[in-house]
């Protein structure tokens, strides 16, 4: 891309990431297209408009100026936590999960838009706080009450896969913040007393009977574990090369559950092998380091923070999932960005894409104000 | 890492954060190259085994029971073959809901409350992998519904299948038995995918399982890929079965169901044999269960009926039921007498009875049949006569004679179950009872009580070797070349006296005038028998509870001067012997004029309430009234086998030795009236029922 040809804005963009995205995203349509026996609807026309549509929103996100990204940090984060609580109290009304919020034009997920305003608070919080602070244990309070609220909110929708890529987000933040290290010692060593607790007292019995059923798939081939066991059916007929593009009889025959959600890397590893895998890896690994390296460039405290943050979260999604499909994480409800249907999820991953693109246009102008 | 709080500054922060970023950036590049391992052991290393699986989940082999082999008569006719029907099975299994997919399809198919109890029944016993049938032979229309309606009902299977289908029913059901779903038994010994595809039948009782491997035929297949839901999404290959191999019989098909049908209403048992090849043309034991109505299991209402029934329904009397018989051992008697150099001119007075040391023995007429020689012995069945030299000639030659002519013998019959019962003799009962032989015991012998116990097949078998002359072995399976049969060895003026006499029988001044032939050119000749069930003291045989009535007999062949076939007539409890020589007239009378014989049948059933079939069904729907769902749950196939088999023959014989001689039962002779007519030419009107024969 030389730059004498192409204007200077349009050059500036970070291509290197764009490109790929658009490449898995294409991809992630060409599965979809698949799925559904051949047609483009209704899921690979529709990921592909939606790829277009919140790839503008990220470029737009890109172009704001880091003190409107700070002055929105704490508003966004509050509106969210009320939506939260709403989202919890109408599911207490009506007796069942409860994750959307219908806002007559479209159903607004509020957990998943906490996971990079989570990111964003923390990173702001910690811009602010004085260097000193970070080993003053009455920092923990603040950090404990902006983290800990939203997850709690998230886990009793319940959603217990949301609520810990919230938690993540979070803990990477706080983590890269700078704040001892055997303070998270500690808490790691806490949080191992009480998960076997927690395992039989706090979650849900469908929760529990996941994460045995992943312990052992075949105790129970037709229930829970005919998810796993089938999706590891699947990836692994596939082979090197696959079975070719609209041969795979899993996802087509529907033994594969979620085909064109959860399970979509399934699906796509069934047709394309471990070549079409190694392919969405490899995205994600540059993805990944592109977003780290930007972190490290970045200007300031807050922008390093919120490009790691962001970087974290799309990680986290993409680790689960691809664990989960593959046998290695028990079920949970998290779809792969870029290659599963799903607006809501793209949205979230593209919002943390913008904001790691803002971190990048800022690093480059040296924290100008001017977008 | 582990900073010292009290410097805390941006530039650290910025240390740690630089450093943490790392460690983050390679927990990233950590779990990616875990992704790809994972990946590749999946993908490459256990390759195959997830192909495997793949591949079994896509495809799915279903059997298509094969086409089983047709039975034929000896004239290429069908006693059992094969209908094109539409039928619905349930795999217990594979029903979400069973309540509710029973109701819906109850609704659908129109079932009645019992048939519904039925299947709920059948339901609650089942196991998982095996499949119930719920119906068979539905109309296109209502098979149609049923099918839109699959996907909303799991677990129901609907198939256009072959069913078995017996044309003459209830008249074939011993001789050929029955076919039904494998039991979880059958499953365990045979361990065959087909036991448990839904349609597949395999031989119950009879033929149907003695030749169970000839008859099945090898299964279809049927290689479809299937969705998750089990939706058929496309055949990939299809094998046709293989049918089983049809088996032709000896069976006269006709004459078996007209034996079978003029048994009537009575208990007992028509052999008809070739006296040329020693084929089975007719094997009847009434009453009978339809096969046809087994296929699918039996109902409660079905298993009352035969449970209620006193004459054993379900048991092959031919084979299975063993009885004294009676008077109709005379003819063979005879011949020991006569192989033992007895002049048949040689005579006895018989005032009514013979007078052995201080003990009287009684012949059946009490007023005597003055002076007897063999021939009138045979045909007035004079009792003295045969005590009399019976004494002289002793019981070893009678029993080897008996035995010669085929009593107490166990056929090689491919057939399920058959008791062969006892011809006595001293040893025999030295042996058993550790007592000697008796007069008494040589008395009751001789006028086929006591001890001896024989089945109708080896009485016909007995009719023919006499008739023929010839060691005459009873076929079942046809075979086109006509067998060298040895000669039993008997001298031609010894056969042709007692032919003589067995015609006097029928034809001349016997026992059984009625029994004559409606024919102007065939004459048929035979022997009376009435046998005692319970001592004088407890019924006199004729009247009182049918189950103390005597068993009546009648052997015969035809035509009397050249023996062509040969038959046995066995009826339960009939009172006596003419309950038995009007059903072998009329079956005789078959043979040589169908047309005469089917007018007789026509009017007779007319008086029953029907063909065996109209009778089951009107009884069925009584029963159905009376009881409805309330009747006992149908037991399971051990008890029907137990009932089938009857009790064990062993038990037949006395367990503590007879002491006594038994009474001679009186044979019915041509003056008296009142049998059931054979034709309309020779014999009086027809009357119901069996009349009590004169004392």
């Amino acid at each position: 891309m030389s730059r004498r040809i192409i204007p200077e804005a349009i050059a500036r963009e970070p291509w290197r990431v764009i490109l790929p995205l658009f490449a898995l995203n294409t991809f992630g349509s060409v599965v979809l297209y698949s799925a559904a026996g051949g047609h483009l609807q209704p899921w690979a026309l529709l990921h592909t408009i939606h790829f277009a549509v919140f790839l503008v929103m990220a470029f737009v996100i890109s172009r704001v100026p880091r003190e409107f990204f700070r002055a929105l940090a704490f508003p966004a984060y509050g509106v969210l936590v009320a939506l939260l609580l709403m989202v919890d109290l109408f599911g207490a009304v009506r007796g069942g999960s409860q994750r959307w919020i219908d806002l007559g034009f479209m159903m607004l997920q509020p957990s998943e838009l906490m996971k990079p305003t989570i990111v964003l608070a923390l990173a702001h919080f910690f811009a602010n706080l004085p260097p000193a602070m970070t080993h003053n244990w009455r920092t923990l309070l603040p950090v404990a009450g902006l983290a800990g609220v939203p997850v709690i909110l998230v886990i009793i929708q319940p959603d217990l896969g949301t609520g810990l890529s919230v938690a993540a987000g979070a803990a990477v933040v706080i983590f890269l913040a700078g704040l001892p290290m055997r303070w998270f010692i500690g808490a790691g060593a806490a949080i191992a007393a009480i998960a076997p607790v927690a395992f039989f007292t706090l979650l849900h019995d469908y929760q529990r009977k996941r994460v045995l059923v992943f312990l052992n798939p075949e105790e129970d081939l037709l229930g829970s574990g005919y998810h796993i066991t089938q999706s590891k059916i699947a990836i692994g007929s596939g082979g090197f090369f696959g079975k070719g593009f609209g041969n795979g009889s899993q996802s087509h025959l529907e033994y594969l559950p979620e085909a064109q959600t959860d399970f979509a890397f399934s699906t796509m590893a069934e047709e394309w092998g471990v070549l079409g895998g190694l392919f969405v890896l490899a995205v994600f690994l540059w993805v990944f380091r592109w977003g780290m390296q930007v972190s490290r460039r970045a200007p300031d405290r807050f922008s390093s923070l919120l490009a790691a943050g962001m970087t974290f979260t799309v990680f986290f999604y993409m680790a689960v999932n691809t664990l989960m499909v593959m046998g290695l994480a028990p079920v949970v409800g998290i779809p792969l960005p870029w290659i599963s249907h799903g607006g809501s999820a793209l949205m979230t991953n593209m919002i943390c894409i913008g904001s790691i693109m803002a971190v990048d246009r800022w690093s480059r102008r040296g924290g100008s104000l001017s977008a | 890492m582990f900073d010292d709080p009290k410097h805390v500054s941006s530039g650290t922060l910025k240390n740690s954060f630089d450093r943490r970023s790392l460690l983050i950036g390679g927990l990233q590049t950590g779990v990616g190259v875990l992704l790809a391992a994972r990946l590749g052991w999946i993908a490459l290393v256990e390759n195959e085994k997830y192909t495997t699986a793949a591949e079994s989940n896509r495809v799915n082999l279903t059997l298509i029971p094969p086409r089983r082999g047709a039975i034929l008569d000896r004239n290429n006719q069908p006693l059992a073959t094969n209908r094109m029907e539409y039928r619905i099975d349930v795999i217990p299994e594979r029903l979400v809901d069973p309540e509710a997919t029973v109701a819906r399809l109850g609704a659908l198919l129109q079932m009645d409350a019992i048939a519904l109890r039925d299947l709920s029944d059948k339901l609650e016993k089942a196991r998982g992998f095996q499949p119930l049938g719920v119906a068979s032979g539905i109309k296109p229309d209502i098979y149609n519904k049923i099918l839109v309606r699959l996907p909303e009902m799991p677990g129901v299977v609907a198939a256009q299948g072959h069913t078995r289908w017996y044309p003459t029913g209830p008249s074939v059901g011993h001789l050929l038995g029955y076919v039904g779903p494998a039991s979880a038994e059958e499953f365990k010994s045979e361990r065959n995918p087909l036991l448990m595809t839904p349609g597949f039948k395999l031989g119950k009782d009879g033929l149907e399982k003695r030749f169970e491997t000839e008859l099945r035929g090898i299964p279809g297949a049927r290689r479809a890929e299937v969705s998750a839901s089990g939706k058929i999404v496309r055949d990939l290959e299809m094998r046709e079965d293989v049918p089983g191999k049809p088996l032709q019989l000896t069976i006269d098909g006709p004459l078996q169901d007209y034996a079978a049908r003029r048994l009537g209403l009575e208990s007992g048992s028509v052999v008809v044999m070739d006296c040329l090849t020693g084929d089975i043309l007719a094997m009847a034991s009434m009453p009978s269960f339809d096969p046809n109505s087994f296929a699918d299991g039996i109902g409660r209402i079905e298993w009352k009926m035969l449970a209620d029934d006193d004459h054993v329904p379900l048991r092959n009397k031919v084979l299975r039921g063993l009885y004294p018989p009676g008077s109709t051992v005379k003819p063979a008697v005879a011949m020991a007498f006569l192989e033992a150099g007895l002049d048949p001119e040689a005579t006895v007075s018989c005032g009514g009875g013979l007078r052995v040391g201080n003990r009287v023995f009684g012949c059946w007429n009490r007023r005597g049949h003055g002076t007897v020689n063999m021939a009138k012995a045979i045909y007035q069945s004079c009792d003295v006569y045969f005590y009399h030299f019976a004494q002289k000639i002793g019981m070893d030659p009678i029993a080897l004679m008996c035995r010669r002519l085929g009593l107490g013998e166990k056929y090689d019959l491919p057939v399920v179950g058959q008791h062969y019962g006892t011809v006595p003799d001293p040893a025999w009962k030295q042996k058993k009872y550790n007592k000697p032989w008796a007069v008494f015991d040589t008395v009751n012998a001789t006028i086929g009580q006591g001890y001896m116990l024989v089945n109708p097949l080896q009485q016909a078998v007995m009719a023919a070797r006499i008739a023929s002359g010839k060691l005459l072995q009873p076929r079942l399976l046809l075979d086109k070349k006509a067998p060298a049969v040895p000669s039993m060895g008997f001298s031609q003026d010894h056969l042709d006296y007692v032919h003589k006499a067995m015609s006097d029988v029928v034809n001349g001044p016997g026992t059984a005038g009625r029994a004559r032939l409606p024919l102007p050119d065939v004459l048929m000749a035979g022997k009376t028998g009435t046998a005692q069930v319970v001592s004088l003291n407890i019924s006199d045989g004729k009247s009182g509870p049918w189950k103390y009535r005597d068993h009546g007999h009648f052997i015969a062949y035809a035509p009397y001067d050249n023996p062509r076939y040969a038959c046995a007539v066995v009826v339960e409890h009939g009172g006596g012997s003419g309950a038995a020589y009007p059903i072998a007239r009329d079956v005789m009378t078959f043979l040589y004029d169908q047309q005469k014989a089917l007018e007789v049948l026509t009017g007779m059933e007319a008086g029953w309430g029907g063909t065996p079939q109209e009778r089951m069904a009107s009884r069925y729907s009584s029963f159905a009234s009376q009881y409805g769902t309330n009747a006992p749950r149908p037991a399971d196939e051990e008890e029907i086998r137990r009932q089938s088999q009857g009790p064990d023959p062993a038990e037949r014989t006395p367990r503590s030795p007879v002491t006594e001689a038994a009474a001679p039962r009186p044979e019915p002779d041509q003056d008296q009236p009142a049998q059931p007519a054979a034709a309309p030419t020779p014999a009086p009107a027809p009357s119901p029922a069996p009349s009590r024969a004169p004392q």
